[in-house]
């Protein structure tokens, strides 16, 4: 690529022109902005659907007025699971990795791009051409078995699981080829100097993740072609009615999903490390043990699958083990939370969009980690179980975790990844307002979870009607939150002023080369002599 | 102990119905003043350092703290104590939900699309109504007809899933008179939000006079066992019986001994056989603008004499 940059643009997207100098760009930061664009376009596709399921448990059925826009509990169903696994695969496990990860593992190294480039390359296709499978089942006879495909109901229903699931399976080899690059890339493509520990947390972050993404992944991958099978040709494994076991099937499924959590949030973590650093100008506090006790969290997550199946009918022991193998998870992250908090004591802290998405993060963090731990706890989980208490824990860790740190490093990368700065008082209000509605929408649902109502119901008794229509009225306002997002980005894409090269005084790599970064990343190979966040 | 109870009061659990919710509901209200303090340190701290510390310059000089050992030694076991704690506290109380107690009065409990269906050791069935006497183990054995279920009583704290193929137990020791909600956890398809069933918690002699007079329903006219096993198998949450409105399958009021055109634009005369045909292989025979592979089949779930019962019942609706 050398010889034509002479008669090539300045930087990466002027660097070449024309669609088709995109769907075949083997450039990282080209593809991380594909990924980027059809992430958010499944991200609205997915809240559409959310807005919807708030919107028909405004009121229970027999007070239907607004209540009433899904025509029945079958289309509830289905609007709830395509929320459920475009949410999942389309948008948060992909999300932080692929585009962020994509476009800044590189830069943060001081590489060109990543070890594989075609790899990187043919992971997006992958992953489109999951999605395509997946939204196929749309036009077909959809799919109604929530994203957790429980056998034996995904087998004896009569939408489309086969396809979902097969969409499923191809987007599962874009997460593994993309987490063998980042391997691949750490090991080997660091810049001189830059040792294992002057890496970026972002990089650790990015790493742990990787390896969870290349070992679990295969799992799922192996659990949906079997129930394929099973659903195709009648292969007896988890239907009892062919003499299978549909237990089994929770223990394969969530033998990757359990991993697959840590794939949404460590990456998230990773972001959240990088922006507490620079805002407030200090070093990070305890950078080794966030560093390591990222690949500690990636550890004992595989142990730790059966705290989703205590009531499922598996052994009382296992019960026992998998509550007590989940308190060990919860030991790295509370030290990752209070690292942060103490990377805050005497630093300069500024309230930067970014940065007031990270404390957001760590806000909403907070209480989704306490709530996990009451959900660890054996007779606490039997009561909570596959309820709206459950819902509102998990869209605590993974909305009020992975989505406040993709916005909170999507501003704070703006500017490196276009040359171009933002509205930053929009960027502020639609922190505001997606704060407030996040927990206007969902700490109601702890209470519900409390009250006892369970979750996928199209329909509830009276006494939980006043916290749904609570939680209703939040998802307006996360909605008007996410629209003003949306306005920042367009508006700084179109009229934004020009960025420097360095607008929040990071210390890391990528902030050293230009504002959007040239094809090659770097005009000389960066020689790397400190650790990367050396604020003195 | 103020503060406990305080906490207890403000954690929107139900109505405690036995011992062990009582248990749960300690240690959740411990969890819960433990999380509250956690928040409000992590949280806290958060928010008056951001404040303390808040940039006054663009220059700020800032302090250079990497890291200090015995500050993250502390902050890494006191909570993995607190961890230990509790999990071993809920291993105590889970020890005592498990083991199922000698002697205890069981009942079978079968899911099914969409409803609870309970058989007593005398073979009194009745859906969506579990009756019990108060302060007396009960065993529940959970199987399952179809597809995933969970039984869930949120008053009792006690949840567990039916799973086809196989049984599963849960029991309990009602200690409160009264009407119970048994809620559906386990997402089963269209109506799982509609298999809601009533725990009612009785006296012991009214719980003996119920089994009896269930036994004496036995005894009825034909016909009348037949409407008891329409109420039974759910069939009334699919065809109406009182009127012409069609639910999600076609009425069955004054069918009998009509003509019905059906999906291939064929007509068949409503007659004793196609009523049979229709409850044993329900896809051979579909009424026109219905969909096929709705109804299950109830072959080997229904004998002869609930056959017949159930066709003198359907004769009858006039």
């Amino acid at each position: 690529m050398a010889t034509k940059s002479a008669h090539h643009g300045d930087n990466y997207i002027n660097f070449e022109k024309g669609l088709w100098s995109w769907l075949t760009t083997v450039d990282h930061k080209r593809i991380g902005l594909m990924y980027m664009a059809t992430v958010m376009f499944f991200f609205l596709i997915g809240g559409i659907m959310a807005l919807l399921l708030r919107l028909e448990l405004f009121a229970p059925n027999a007070a239907a007025n607004v209540g009433n826009v899904l025509k029945n509990g079958d289309v509830y169903n289905q609007v709830l699971t395509y929320h459920g696994a475009i949410m999942v695969f389309m948008v948060i496990v992909p999300g932080i990795p692929a585009i962020l990860g994509n476009f800044f593992l590189p830069l943060h190294i001081g590489a060109k791009d990543v070890a594989f480039p075609k790899i990187n390359l043919a992971s997006w296709y992958c992953f489109m051409a999951g999605a395509a499978l997946a939204i196929a089942t749309f036009f077909f006879k959809k799919i109604d078995t929530g994203w957790t495909f429980y056998t034996p109901y995904s087998i004896r229903t009569g939408t489309a699981t086969v396809l979902m699931v097969l969409g499923a399976f191809v987007m599962g080899m874009s997460s593994v080829l993309t987490g063998l690059n980042f391997i691949v890339t750490v090991h080997k493509l660091r810049a001189p100097g830059m040792t294992m520990h002057r890496m970026p947390l972002f990089v650790w972050a990015l790493y742990s993740t990787a390896i969870l993404q290349l070992l679990a992944t295969p799992v799922l991958a192996i659990t949906l072609l079997l129930l394929a099978a099973e659903k195709l040709f009648g292969v007896g494994i988890f239907d009892p009615a062919l003499g299978g076991d549909p237990v089994l099937f929770q223990h394969f499924f969530w033998f990757y999903s359990h991993p697959a959590v840590y794939i949404m949030i460590i990456p998230a973590m990773g972001v959240v490390s990088e922006l507490i650093t620079t805002f407030s100008k200090k070093v990070i506090f305890g950078y080794t043990a966030i560093a390591y006790s990222s690949l500690g969290i990636a550890a004992v997550s595989f142990f730790v699958w059966g705290h989703h199946m205590f009531v499922s009918g598996q052994s009382a022991t296992a019960g026992i083990i998998f509550s007590f193998l989940t308190m060990l998870v919860g030991v790295p992250t509370a030290i990752k939370m209070f690292n942060w908090v103490a990377t805050l004591y005497k630093g300069s802290v500024s309230f930067d969009s970014p940065m007031l998405f990270a404390l957001g993060f760590l806000f909403l963090f907070a209480i989704g980690g306490v709530t996990g731990i009451m959900l660890a706890v054996l007779p606490i989980d039997v009561h909570f179980h596959d309820t709206y208490f459950v819902v509102a824990h998990f869209h605590y860790v993974m909305v009020g975790g992975t989505l406040m740190a993709l916005m909170g490093g999507f501003y704070y990368w703006f500017p490196k990844m276009f040359g171009k700065m933002f509205n930053e008082s929009i960027a502020r209000l639609s922190f505001v307002f997606i704060f407030i509605g996040f927990n206007v929408t969902f700490f109601p649902q702890f209470i519900l979870g409390a009250m006892g109502m369970p979750r996928r119901y199209f329909d509830y008794i009276p006494a939980y009607e006043n916290l749904n229509k609570i939680s209703t009225i939040g998802s307006w306002l996360i909605l008007t939150g996410f629209l003003m997002g949306l306005w920042v980005i367009v508006q700084g894409l179109r009229n934004g002023p020009k960025a420097p090269l360095n607008p929040w005084g990071s210390k890391t790599l990528e902030w050293q080369t230009a504002s959007p970064p040239p094809h090659d990343n770097f005009a000389v190979e960066p020689i790397v002599t400190a650790g990367p966040y050396e604020y003195r | 102990m103020m503060w406990f109870n305080l906490a207890k009061a403000q954690s929107f659990m139900p109505t405690q119905g036995t011992e062990i919710a009582k248990q749960v509901d300690n240690l959740y209200g411990f969890l819960l003043i433990t999380s509250f303090i956690a928040c409000a340190l992590v949280i806290g701290g958060m928010i008056y350092f951001v404040w303390k510390y808040r940039r006054k310059t663009p220059n700020d000089k800032t302090a250079y703290i990497s890291h200090n050992t015995f500050l993250e030694f502390v902050w890494s076991f006191i909570p993995l104590v607190i961890f230990l704690g509790v999990f071993a506290w809920g291993w105590y109380i889970y020890h005592d939900m498990r083991t199922m107690p000698k002697n205890a009065l069981e009942i079978n409990v079968v899911g099914k699309q969409w409803a609870w269906e309970m058989e007593y050791k005398n073979g009194y069935k009745t859906v969506n109504e579990l009756v019990v006497p108060i302060n007396t183990d009960v065993k529940l054995i959970l199987s399952s007809l179809d597809v995933l279920h969970s039984f869930f009583v949120p008053s009792f704290r006690m949840k567990q899933d039916a799973v086809p193929g196989q049984y599963t137990a849960v029991w309990f020791r009602a200690d409160k008179l009264g009407d119970f909600h048994i809620f559906c956890t386990e997402y089963c398809g269209t109506s799982h939000s509609g298999m809601i069933g009533k725990l009612k918690v009785v006296n012991k002699e009214d719980f003996d006079r119920y089994l009896e007079q269930g036994q004496e329903e036995r005894n009825l006219p034909l016909a009348k066992r037949g409407e008891k096993l329409f109420a039974v198998k759910a069939c009334a949450s699919c065809h109406s019986v009182d009127s012409p409105a069609v639910k999600v399958g076609p009425t069955l009021f004054q069918k009998f001994g009509t003509e019905e055109v059906l999906d291939d634009n064929s007509k068949v005369t409503i007659d004793e056989n196609y009523l049979r045909d229709s409850m044993l292989n329900p896809n051979k025979h579909i009424v026109k603008g219905f969909p096929k592979g709705v109804m299950p089949t109830f072959q080997g779930q229904l004998n002869e004499n609930e056959l017949s019962a159930l066709v003198e019942y359907i004769k009858e609706l006039k």
